[in-house]
Formats: structure tokens, sequence, C-alpha cells
């Protein structure tokens, strides 16, 4: 059993999902006994999921798309609808 | 080699992808625009490099990353492009712990929404040097395991880990500084563990 130092040691892997499996397991089963560490988990990875929430949120430009299309060439673009 | 057809449907669609990252390493909208255009442009022309079968988002991503540095980069250095202050681990979660934890996760997410703006999500990502701002979006937006940052920024696993450490670590003491600049928490009192913060 891996104690809170070592826990919190593999935040970031575990979050990023780059844990081996042995680890993992250490991880989890730690985190099912320690609240503390549970809740240093949790908002991590609700802060993950926020930031990326607002960043991808950004909607692209009108005319972009098109734009885009244009960079493939004409005899492809008018193929599309 | 993919067929061409196919691979611009496949490629097209990963554009609201790729607008966003942008977005976020040319800090305006128009070097965005440019620059995924350009990303584009680029993958049409060495299309006949591309095997199918091998991850197309991570192929645009680099190719547009490299565009970035190649093109846009010059003229953005900022001084302290290669220095970032070491932060101390958890700085955000230990000086937000009035956080009300307790009910973490029933909205723990839309407590955040409010808690960060979209604005200070964007000046904390902004304010990064870019060897730490593109790790960072890579992962933390794009979802990229560490090997595929790795083979997108040509750099070793190592470097792509300690990076995202630092750069998170330094984005969410960014993060903090203006939910206090705000007043939508309090700095703490003595050691930061203290329970004198509201969130609201």
């Amino acid at each position: 059993m891996s104690n809170c130092d070592e826990t919190l040691e593999e935040l970031q892997r575990f979050l990023d999902k780059e844990l081996p499996d042995g680890m993992l397991q250490t991880i989890q089963t730690h985190l099912g006994a320690c609240t503390d560490c549970l809740q240093a988990f949790e908002f991590h990875a609700e802060l993950r999921t926020v930031i990326a929430r607002k960043v991808r949120s950004e909607e692209m430009p009108e005319g972009l798309i098109d734009k885009i299309r244009g960079c493939f060439g004409d005899d492809l673009t008018e193929e599309k609808p | 080699m993919a067929d061409r057809e196919e691979f611009v449907e496949q490629a097209m669609q990963y554009a609201s992808h790729l607008y966003p990252v942008a977005l976020r390493m040319t800090r305006n909208r128009s070097d965005a625009e440019d620059l995924v255009q350009e990303t584009f442009l680029k993958a049409w022309r060495s299309f006949s490099t591309f095997h199918e079968g091998t991850n197309l988002r991570a192929w645009l991503f680099r190719i547009m990353t490299n565009t970035f540095i190649n093109n846009y980069r010059a003229k953005q250095r900022r001084p302290e492009e290669e220095g970032l202050e070491e932060v101390e681990d958890l700085y955000l979660y230990r000086r937000l712990n009035t956080f009300d934890q307790s009910r973490m996760s029933a909205s723990a997410e839309d407590q955040m929404m409010d808690l960060f703006p979209d604005e200070d999500i964007r000046e904390a990502l902004e304010e990064l040097p870019e060897v730490f701002r593109m790790p960072v979006l890579l992962a933390d937006v794009e979802g990229f395991s560490y090997k595929e940052i790795a083979d997108i920024l040509d750099v070793p696993i190592g470097t792509v880990m300690s990076r995202l450490s630092r750069g998170r670590k330094a984005m969410h003491k960014s993060l903090y500084e203006y939910a206090v600049r705000r007043g939508l928490t309090q700095p703490p009192e003595g050691n930061g563990r203290t329970n004198q913060s509201t969130i609201n």
C-alpha cells in the first residue's frame, strides 16, 4: 500500500492515463481508502475538464472552413456539395 | 497511401480541434486562422507522405506546431521564453481548500467554470512560455499521450513530462492569482490551509 506522498507524486501520470498497470492498481487502492488524496485527484481531474472545455469553446471564424477547403485544390472542392 | 478525397474529409473534421489550439499558440485570431490554413495546405501538399493507419490528428498537429515554430515564433518571442519559476505541488488545490470539498463531485465543475472565467484560462495559458504551453495544450486540451506529444514536438518523453508538470503548476498559480485579484477567492491567512475564503 502506497502512502499519500507517493500517491500524490503520481497524480499527473494517473490523470494522463500513463501509469503502468501495476502502479495504477496501487494508486487506485490508495484512493479507495484515502479521502484526502481522492479529493486532490478529483479536483485536478475537474480542473482539467474545465480548462479543456473553455479552450475548445472557441468557435472557428465564419469562412475559415471554406478557406480550408480552398487549400485542397479545385478538383476536389468542385466535387463537394 | 490513403485515398485523397477520404483524406480531405477526415482531415476537415479536425479543423475544429486545430483552431482553438492555434489561437492559444498564436494569441490572436488572424494569425490562428492563417496558421490553420497553412497547416491544411501543407498537409495537402505532403499528402503522399501520410500513411493510412497512422494517427491523422497527431500528424496534423505535428504540421501545425512545426509551422508555428518556424513562422510565428520568431516575431513573438518573449524575453522570459526559457525560464519558468518553480511552483510547489498542489499549489492551487491547497489554496482553494475551502472549495467545498464535500460537494466536490456533484457541482465542482460548475463551481470551477465560474471561478475561472474564460478570460483567466486564456491568460494563464498564453502567459506560459511556449515550450511549456505547447505540451500543456496538446495534453490537456487534445488529450494526446506523452509519446504522441514527444513525436509532435520532437522532444524526448521525459522532457514532455517535466514541461507538462512545470507548465501546469505555473498555470495553476496564475489561475489562483487571478481569482484572488477578482475577489473570487481570498488569499489565505497564515499557511494557506485556513478556511477564510468563500466561493460563490
